[in-house]
């Protein structure tokens, strides 16, 4: 985990207080001077500056970490913001309960989760992480203590959700976990050759399947444009459930910062034609246990030093999917440009509406991939993609974000003023910064 | 059923080692904690018993209370129906300079690290001794290996700890009660908040899994990590007339 407060794409870099929260009663420890602008962090897995605060002081909840409380009748866990979706997993898979949805990483503080309102592999059912919660504490810094739920301060309980941390600090929350009978994950895996196989493949499992993505290879032109790799799964019944399982334990680290020409077209056309080409027949069914269903990238600590020191951004935009023309446009985009990565994934949002007032998602289709910082022409590329988003009237994901421009912030989120309201004035981040400028 | 005992439960180090113990004995265990904030223990205690331990009672007392001491060890032993283990974790690291203007900072210092756990592990101890078995693991220091300037008399305290934790563990030996002396090198925790972090500070987490071990395999003596073994036995072989010039 990255241990020096830096976010996960390592850019940008900047100079910060860190003070640690230990207890969930105590007030504040807040700075002298009250100018200095306050945030507060849980793992530092966002990708960009939402969870930095250059010049500012970061509270770091990593110390906020005791469950509460935990029904495993009714599966409602009361935790403190710093408990990791890892632990919660750990204590309540035995139990026969699962995360109502989950992000792509199991390595996210559940205050991070509300404060970026995650998503997952079943939003086409179950909507985003802040459809689960039924309640937390928000902290404020006049010291206010506030009860946010449905029903007690609404206002500032959508604000928090999707509020990107500046709302106050969450001292505790309490979820919805969902009934498991097992925690293996019956998954299928089949091979599309373009876009339009893609979506009439999304179309197909969106009932039958809780969970859809898919894997898309921005690398590869012509014939072989568009191809890709569909996941969909579902969790076992109880009568289909194996007798014994084995849960492999083993993880790899990244053990040191890759030099920034490792990574280049043609390292990445190389893993994308593996990768590609992973299986033979068209389609794969097999039981799988939930961390490598949900959690692949988890199996490989600290995988962002792939990037090297100068670190990467990761590109992440929902458009409405009216028409695929617009998705396609986005991707040739990328393909032409011969500066996207390896692993972009492509998923379709449903219907569920997303309960913060800044939430990312919404109906339509969200492409997400890594881009290694090559310089300027990384920022033009993405800058470009920004406009198209605009035109086609989606939005860009603010936890994946280090370099958005405010307007196109303001175009994305034209809420935004009714959400500055609910702002703490002491809290601010190195994001809310420079989009608000 | 595991019966625990935890003194100076709330330093992050016993919280550490507590959640290790509730991981490892499911459904097997049952704590007492003692420390000196009530809000805190009670934080602790549902943590726990969400963790898996079966009871968590606590006591509240401030441990610079030595009348206390027998009144409050009794109570856990009834609460538990005797000890497993007990760990002694609490400790204030205090600032050196104040300790050397004042006399008063020095003998707090003294009476917090050493003299409160001389007192404490005397009705420990004899309750064990009784028991014929059980396991003393105390939360020392590698300042108490050698006396530097930087914190001399914390580290006198440590230093005065070890020897009483040798004596105790020469005494208890026939009666099969192990005494396990914790050393524990930079650790990131609110005590040390205020120092500058380096490549040799470890987390609470991997120190309380240490001691766990260290318990398991009934060592007399552990490093936490393992390399400040070496540190420390660099350190207290430069000779003296070398050390003295040293800036430590």
């Amino acid at each position: 985990m990255a241990d020096n407060y830096e976010s996960w794409g390592r850019f940008p870099k900047v100079s910060q207080r860190i003070i640690p929260l230990s207890w969930r009663h105590e007030p504040l420890p807040l700075p002298d001077d009250a100018a200095i602008p306050i945030l507060v962090q849980g793992v530092g897995r966002s990708y960009g500056d939402v969870c930095l605060n250059d010049g500012g002081v970061i509270f770091s909840a990593r110390g906020l970490n005791r469950y509460i409380h935990f029904d495993a009748e009714t599966g409602r866990l009361c935790c403190e913001a710093g408990v990791t979706l890892a632990d919660i997993l750990t204590l309540c898979v035995p139990q026969g309960w699962f995360l109502s949805t989950t992000p792509g990483t199991k390595f996210v503080t559940i205050g991070g989760a509300i404060a970026n309102d995650v998503h997952g592999k079943n939003h086409h059912r179950a909507g985003t992480f802040g459809n689960h919660v039924v309640q937390f504490e928000l902290l404020r810094s006049n010291g206010e203590r506030l009860l946010c739920s449905s029903d007690s301060n609404p206002q500032l309980f959508a604000a928090t959700l999707g509020g990107l941390g500046l709302t106050g600090l969450i001292t505790w929350a309490e979820i919805q976990l969902k009934p498991i009978a097992h925690r293996a994950i019956q998954a299928e895996t089949i091979q599309f050759y373009d876009l339009e196989e893609f979506f009439t493949l999304s179309v197909e499992s969106d009932a039958p399947y809780e969970y859809t993505m898919a894997w898309v290879d921005c690398n590869s032109q012509g014939r072989s444009f568009g191809r890709g790799i569909f996941f969909r799964g579902n969790h076992i019944a109880a009568e289909d459930a194996p007798k014994t399982w084995k849960v492999s334990k083993r993880t790899l680290t990244m053990p040191m910062d890759l030099p920034g020409f490792a990574l280049n077209r043609h390292s990445v056309a190389a893993f994308n034609f593996l990768f590609y080409h992973q299986q033979s027949q068209k389609s794969v069914t097999k039981l799988v246990d939930y961390n490598p269903f949900f959690y692949p990238l988890d199996a490989v600590l600290r995988w962002n030093r792939l990037y090297g020191k100068q670190g990467f951004l990761q590109y992440q935009c929902v458009v409405p999917y009216t028409d695929h023309r617009i998705i396609a446009a986005i991707i040739q985009k990328i393909v032409d440009s011969g500066m996207g990565s390896f692993l972009a994934v492509l998923k379709t949002f449903g219907q569920v509406a997303s309960p913060g007032m800044l939430s990312f998602p919404k109906a339509g289709v969200t492409l997400a991939l890594d881009f290694p910082i090559k310089g300027a022409q990384t920022f033009e590329l993405l800058e470009y993609l920004d406009d198209m988003v605009v035109e086609a009237n989606g939005r860009v994901y603010p936890c994946k974000d280090a370099r958005m421009s405010p307007k196109n912030f303001k175009h994305y989120y034209p809420q935004w003023e009714t959400f500055a309201q609910q702002v703490d004035p002491s809290f601010s981040s190195s994001f809310w910064r420079r989009v608000t400028r | 059923m595991y019966k625990l005992l935890i003194i100076g439960a709330t330093s992050a180090i016993a919280q550490a080692t507590a959640k290790v113990f509730a991981e490892r004995h499911p459904k097997d265990l049952a704590l007492f904690l003692v420390a000196r904030d009530g809000q805190k223990l009670e934080a602790m205690a549902a943590d726990l018993k969400v963790r898996g331990a079966i009871t968590v009672d606590f006591a509240v007392l401030d441990l610079n209370d030595f009348e206390q001491h027998q009144s409050v060890i009794q109570q856990a032993v009834q609460k538990l129906g005797g000890l497993d283990t007990v760990l002694i974790a609490h400790g204030t690291l205090d600032d050196q300079q104040a300790c050397e203007q004042d006399y008063q900072h020095a003998e707090q210092c003294l009476r917090t690290n050493f003299l409160s756990v001389v007192s404490l592990l005397t009705p420990i101890a004899n309750e064990m001794e009784k028991q014929h078995y059980g396991c003393i693991a105390v939360i020392s220091s590698v300042a108490g290996d050698r006396g530097r300037q930087s914190n001399y008399i914390y580290g006198a305290a440590k230093g005065a700890l070890n020897t009483f934790l040798q004596g105790l563990r020469n005494r208890l030996h026939r009666s099969h009660v192990h005494v396990l002396t914790v050393k524990p090198g930079f650790v990131d925790t609110p005590m040390t908040a205020h120092l500058k972090k380096g490549a040799l500070w470890a987390q609470p987490e991997s120190v309380a899994v240490g001691i766990y071990q260290a318990i398991q395999k009934r060592k007399n003596e552990v490093y936490l990590p393992w390399f400040w073994y070496g540190i420390m036995t660099v350190v207290k072989n430069i000779p003296e007339p070398i050390f003295k010039r040293l800036k430590m």
